[in-house]
Formats: structure tokens, C-alpha cells, sequence
């Protein structure tokens, strides 16, 4: 599949990826993590059954302490 | 003419509510900008007191050391622009703080600290508040890399920072660059308020 993740084209060798499983293969390894799906928002306790799916939009937001 | 145009455009952001969620070295810097821009409300709320240490990149002056942030932001903005409006709340905000504080704000500023607390209030406008501008500060610690700071756009949700420079020991969030990122951030909120901006010679 082939999705946009941070505005960038990606492509996956699987059909659907979960959050949590995209976010392992993009070595996103942070905890402060806010995730949207197609203008959605993806809760954290739903990381492991929201669903990535070919043409979906993704954004991934690492939050930092500052300021 | 630029003067003219300069009070012209903050006649016209006089209607506007702008909230600002922390009142440290984003928050303190942002709310001034836009004070002097001429945003007609500033709700502005924090917890903590004026010390010593904030005083290396927040808006505060020596002689506030021990008062409440929100106090003496809003008799700062009050010397530099007495058409503002300021609501200071002396509180840490929770969830429903800020879905009453800030639902009938135009545009929300974070400014908070932590990166626990920049979570919380994203969750909370991004599902309470649907569709309500949200302008966040991410990544600003350290000096120097100016061209690494940037503004990223996800809906509703605008991002400016480098999204990466923690704060740390080692790392210290210094005036330059969190003034950047809290100018960057004002910018985005007067962009936002001045979208059907018409002057009126044009």
C-alpha cells in the first residue's frame, strides 16, 4: 500500500498496517506521540486497532518538553 | 502609509479572543505580540509564579520575581497595549478548564511546558472542540539551526517548532529561539484572524 505520511508518499509492502505497527516500522519508538488518520485522531489506546489503509493521509506529531 | 494600514489592521483584530494556554517563554512572548498587533481579548492562564530563572527568556521583569505569571503578564500587556483586554486565570489547566476557558476563543495558542501537557490540550481541542485553530509549539530548546524551525499545517492543527530539540540539562530553552517559535506562533494565529482582512483603499 501506498499512503501519505507527514505530507510524504510512503509505501508498505502490506495491504493495512495497524498505528502501532507502522509506527515499529518507521522506528517511531516515543511515547508522546499524537497521530492522525485522515483529519481523525487516533487516541492512544487505539494505536493497536486503528487501521492504515492504501491512500490513507497520516500524520505523525512527536511531542517534545519546552517552552 | 504604513501606519495607516498598521491601525487599521489592529481596529480590525480588536473582535478577536485569542487564548493562550501557559503563560512561560512561549506564552509570555506570544501574548505580547499579539497585544501589540491589537487582538482585541487575551485569555491567558498559568499556575506558576515569576522566578529568577524564567527571567532568561520570558516576558517578566525582575521586580515580578515571586508574583503570579498571569498577573504580571497582564500588567505588561496593560503598559504596552491598554486597549487589550486580558482574562488571567491563576490555575493548571485540566480538560474541562480548557474546553470552558477557550471554547469561545477564536484561535488557541499552547503554550505549555511539557510534553505531557501539549498532549493533553491537543486531545482535548481536537476532539471537544473540533475545529477550532490550534496553534502548538514543538521543539525550540537549544540555540542556533534557525532554518530547522518551521510551520507544519494538519487541519486545524499548526505546528511550529523543529519538532525535536528537547529540553534538557544540557539543552536549555534560551530566549532566541523560543521567542522564534512564539513569534512564529503569533504570526500563525494573526494569519488565521486576518483570512477576509479587506484594507479598505483596495
Amino acid at each position: 500500500m501506498k499512503i501519505n505520511l507527514n505530507n510524504k508518499s510512503e509505501s508498505f509492502d502490506k495491504e493495512q498496517l495497524t498505528i502501532t505497527e507502522l509506527l515499529a516500522l518507521k522506528n517511531y519508538t516515543f511515547k508522546m506521540l499524537v497521530v492522525k488518520i485522515n483529519g481523525e485522531l487516533v487516541r492512544r489506546h487505539e494505536f493497536d486497532k486503528a487501521i492504515v489503509r492504501d491512500g490513507d493521509d497520516v500524520m505523525v506529531l512527536h511531542l517534545v518538553t519546552g517552552g | 502609509m504604513s501606519f495607516a494600514r498598521a491601525a487599521e489592521i489592529s481596529a480590525y483584530l480588536k473582535k478577536y479572543t485569542v487564548g493562550i494556554a501557559g503563560c512561560g517563554g512561549l506564552g509570555s512572548n506570544c501574548a505580547v505580540a499579539l497585544a501589540r498587533a491589537g487582538v482585541g481579548k487575551l485569555v491567558i492562564a498559568d499556575y506558576d509564579i515569576v522566578t529568577n530563572h524564567n527571567l532568561n527568556r520570558q516576558y517578566y521583569f525582575h521586580d515580578q520575581i515571586g508574583r503570579l505569571k498571569v498577573h504580571a503578564l497582564r500588567e505588561n500587556i496593560q503598559r504596552i497595549n491598554p486597549d487589550v483586554s486580558v482574562k488571567a486565570f491563576d490555575l493548571k489547566l485540566c480538560t474541562s478548564d480548557i474546553v470552558d476557558l477557550y471554547s469561545k476563543c477564536d484561535v488557541i495558542v499552547e503554550a505549555f511546558d511539557k510534553a505531557e501537557m501539549k498532549y493533553m490540550i491537543i486531545e482535548t481541542v481536537l476532539s471537544r472542540i473540533p475545529g477550532k485553530p490550534l496553534v502548538v509549539g514543538v521543539g525550540m530548546a537549544g540555540w542556533g539551526s534557525t532554518n530547522l524551525l518551521h510551520s507544519r499545517y494538519s487541519e486545524n492543527l499548526i505546528i511550529c517548532g523543529d519538532e525535536t530539540s528537547e529540553v534538557s540539562d544540557s539543552l536549555p530553552v534560551l530566549a532566541p529561539r523560543v521567542g522564534i517559535v512564539a513569534h512564529m506562533q503569533a504570526n500563525e494565529v494573526l494569519n488565521i484572524l486576518l483570512k477576509e482582512f479587506k484594507p479598505v483603499d483596495e
